[in-house]
């Protein structure tokens, strides 16, 4: 039995790629696959590469900086900090672990207002995106479909345009001399310009901005799936529009406020580009705190501190996101 | 009922707003001709300067083409990595560690990027005196350990986007292949890759548009000498607006509309054909 070219050609083809397969494989499928998707080494071959990419890449690295979070900082060394490992001359392993770089992050005030200012910020920008993004994405849900998806597509076009870029746009707008304060000015709604710029409230507008289709996205997919009907049971059994959008959308819809919060939360908490353009420059958040102690201090057994206890503090949202996400996939299978 | 309608309408139109006044607004100031970017000079505007003035910018020509290179080959890594991962866990069924391998590639699109940064140079710099102390060879920190951080953090949005599509399809489809005796191999190839061809496409894409646009990653696993496109924007946009960064915003803002414009016409003449065709044989 042949997978000759005839055969391929001749034989229906899905959709409209007929004769790119026929192309691509004139000779019939690499015999190499048919090994591979045969035996179960084969299998395990496909699972491996994923896998060990993975491990080496993603795994590993944290293995490192987690290593290097408990060495020693010598300034002068190169890399800057002494090995945690030590084999001695009589065959013994040292193993040297300060926790040093840990108590400066909960002691030093510098430190502890980053972490306060970070997730002060990341919440009130993730609740700002929530009250913009909510209504919007109700309003996608609940419109004819030829709109829906042109309103979709309007959501998702910013989000393939480049993040830096939209951040930029912003500091044309918020500038003393900026546009807003141009248009204010000549209105005559203000006689001095507002200072914008440099302020919580940039970074704030900033991560709302940016973010703001990953709060409408889950949530879209949420609403959209509401049974109408509850809502007409509702108002049969006396409820107004207001008590039944408390009472029946807004606690079906809760799965998507969770997943939409946390996709904007668990990024705002490490932004660090969106504040060095457009926020404070006498308050740090934490994420330009880490880079700072990296790249200008050199003292990478406390960036890698700061990387893990960021890490720890994340823990709990990612794991809250991963189960609602799973949760989700099992529900798409169904 | 009506009134809640018309609340959330307002906010749509509010949110669309918020949405592209700062786009529209960039791409106008880069006709301005005033070094000024936010003052409208009317002598002389609209101008094409600026763009002139980029196309004769090697810096950013240079960055722009090293970006190319980076993210066309990760993009294309990730699809690799990505595809084989989310095809494993859509449908090899339960195997051991396969909560590890869901967890992993969730993982990335999370975490904070000044962590992935730090720990993937960390892990390079690691590789680097291992490397020089067993072998005595030195290499050097660039595009190829810009690339490999980055295929890491985009294949996981790959394989998101594989694992749906394949999880929106039961497998009866390839039993059925399988069952009238194609082979397995045949079986991939004709049933299981055109279903999730339109997931690879666009899981390269986003792989593509993710590595073209990051800075963080990139700063952390580059070399001094290997400057990529958003790393030479970001160093000129801290020094306040540049009238060329707005003609390149507007270029590439111009590409990315008429490329979802473009793929949406292609999708509703797809779906537009696949009706006719159902109606054909409906009729015959």
């Amino acid at each position: 039995m042949t997978y000759g070219a005839a055969r391929i050609g001749s034989r229906a083809t899905p959709g409209r790629l007929g004769p790119l397969w026929t192309f691509l494989f004139r000779y019939g499928p690499p015999r190499w696959t048919e090994y591979v998707l045969r035996n179960w080494a084969g299998q395990r071959l496909v699972i491996a590469l994923p896998y060990l990419w993975l491990l080496i890449f993603f795994v590993v690295p944290f293995l490192i900086v987690l290593k290097i979070s408990f060495a020693e900082f010598s300034p002068l060394g190169r890399p800057p900090y002494e090995p945690v490992f030590r084999w001695l001359d009589e065959g013994a392993l040292q193993i040297k672990l300060l926790i040093g770089s840990y108590q400066y992050l909960f002691n030093e005030p510098l430190y502890v207002s980053s972490w306060g200012y970070s997730l002060m910020v990341a919440a009130v920008s993730t609740l700002m995106c929530l009250c913009l993004g909510y209504p919007m994405a109700y309003a996608i849900a609940r419109s004819t479909p030829t709109y829906r998806n042109v309103f979709l597509m309007l959501v998702i076009l910013p989000f393939w345009t480049s993040f830096l870029l939209r951040v930029y746009a912003w500091i044309g707008l918020l500038k003393t001399d900026g546009v807003i304060n141009n248009v204010l000015l000549a209105l005559g709604i203000v006689h001095e310009p507002i200072t914008m710029m440099y302020t919580s409230f940039a970074v704030y507008i900033g991560i709302v901005y940016s973010y703001l289709p990953f709060m409408i996205l889950p949530l879209y997919s949420n609403l959209e799936k509401h049974d109408l009907t509850l809502l007409e049971a509702a108002s049969d059994l006396g409820a107004g529009p207001v008590r039944a959008f408390m009472r029946v959308t807004m606690p079906l819809s809760f799965p998507g406020i969770v997943a939409g919060s946390l996709l904007v939360f668990i990024p705002a908490v490490g932004e660090y580009v969106i504040p060095s353009l457009l926020g404070r420059t006498d308050q740090l958040m934490i994420a330009k705190l880490l880079s700072d102690e990296f790249f200008l201090n050199r003292d990478w057994p406390k960036a890698s501190a700061v990387a893990i206890a960021m890490l720890l503090l994340l823990v709990v949202p990612i794991m809250i996101f991963q189960h609602f996400q799973n949760k989700e996939l099992q529900a798409a299978r169904k | 009922m009506k009134m809640r309608g018309v609340f959330s309408k307002t906010m749509l139109g509010f949110g669309f707003l918020f949405l592209y006044v700062p786009i529209v607004s960039m791409v106008i100031y880069s006709f301005n001709d005033s070094r000024l970017v936010t003052v409208w000079n009317p002598r002389g505007s609209p101008t094409l300067k600026w763009y002139v003035k980029l196309f004769g910018d090697d810096q950013i020509l240079s960055a722009a083409w090293l970006s190319i290179k980076v993210a066309s080959m990760s993009a294309t890594g990730a699809v690799v990595l990505g595809t084989l991962a989310g095809l494993v866990l859509a449908r090899f069924g339960p195997f051991k560690g396969r909560a590890l391998l869901q967890g992993l590639t969730t993982a990335p699109l999370v975490m904070p990027e000044v962590i992935t940064g730090l720990s993937m140079l960390l892990l390079f710099v690691s590789l680097e005196q291992l490397f020089q102390h067993m072998f005595g060879w030195q290499f050097d920190r660039g595009v190829v350990t810009i690339t490999i951080a980055h295929i890491t953090f985009t294949m996981a949005y790959v394989t998101v986007v594989v694992q749906s599509r394949l999880s929106s399809f039961d497998d009866s489809l390839e039993e059925a292949a399988l069952d009238l005796g194609a082979r397995p191999a045949k079986v991939f190839f004709r049933i299981t890759v055109p279903l999730i061809l339109p997931a690879i496409l666009s899981g390269w894409l986003l792989a593509f548009t993710l590595s073209w646009d990051d800075l963080v990653v990139t700063q952390f696993v580059s070399a001094p000498g290997s400057n990529t496109l958003p790393m030479v924007i970001f160093s000129r946009v801290r020094l306040g607006v540049s009238p060329v960064v707005n003609a390149l915003a507007t270029i590439m803002v111009l590409i990315v509309a008429l490329g979802v414009i473009l793929s949406a016409i292609l999708m509703r003449r797809q779906e537009q054909r696949r009706k006719r065709e159902e109606q054909m044989a409906a009729a015959g």
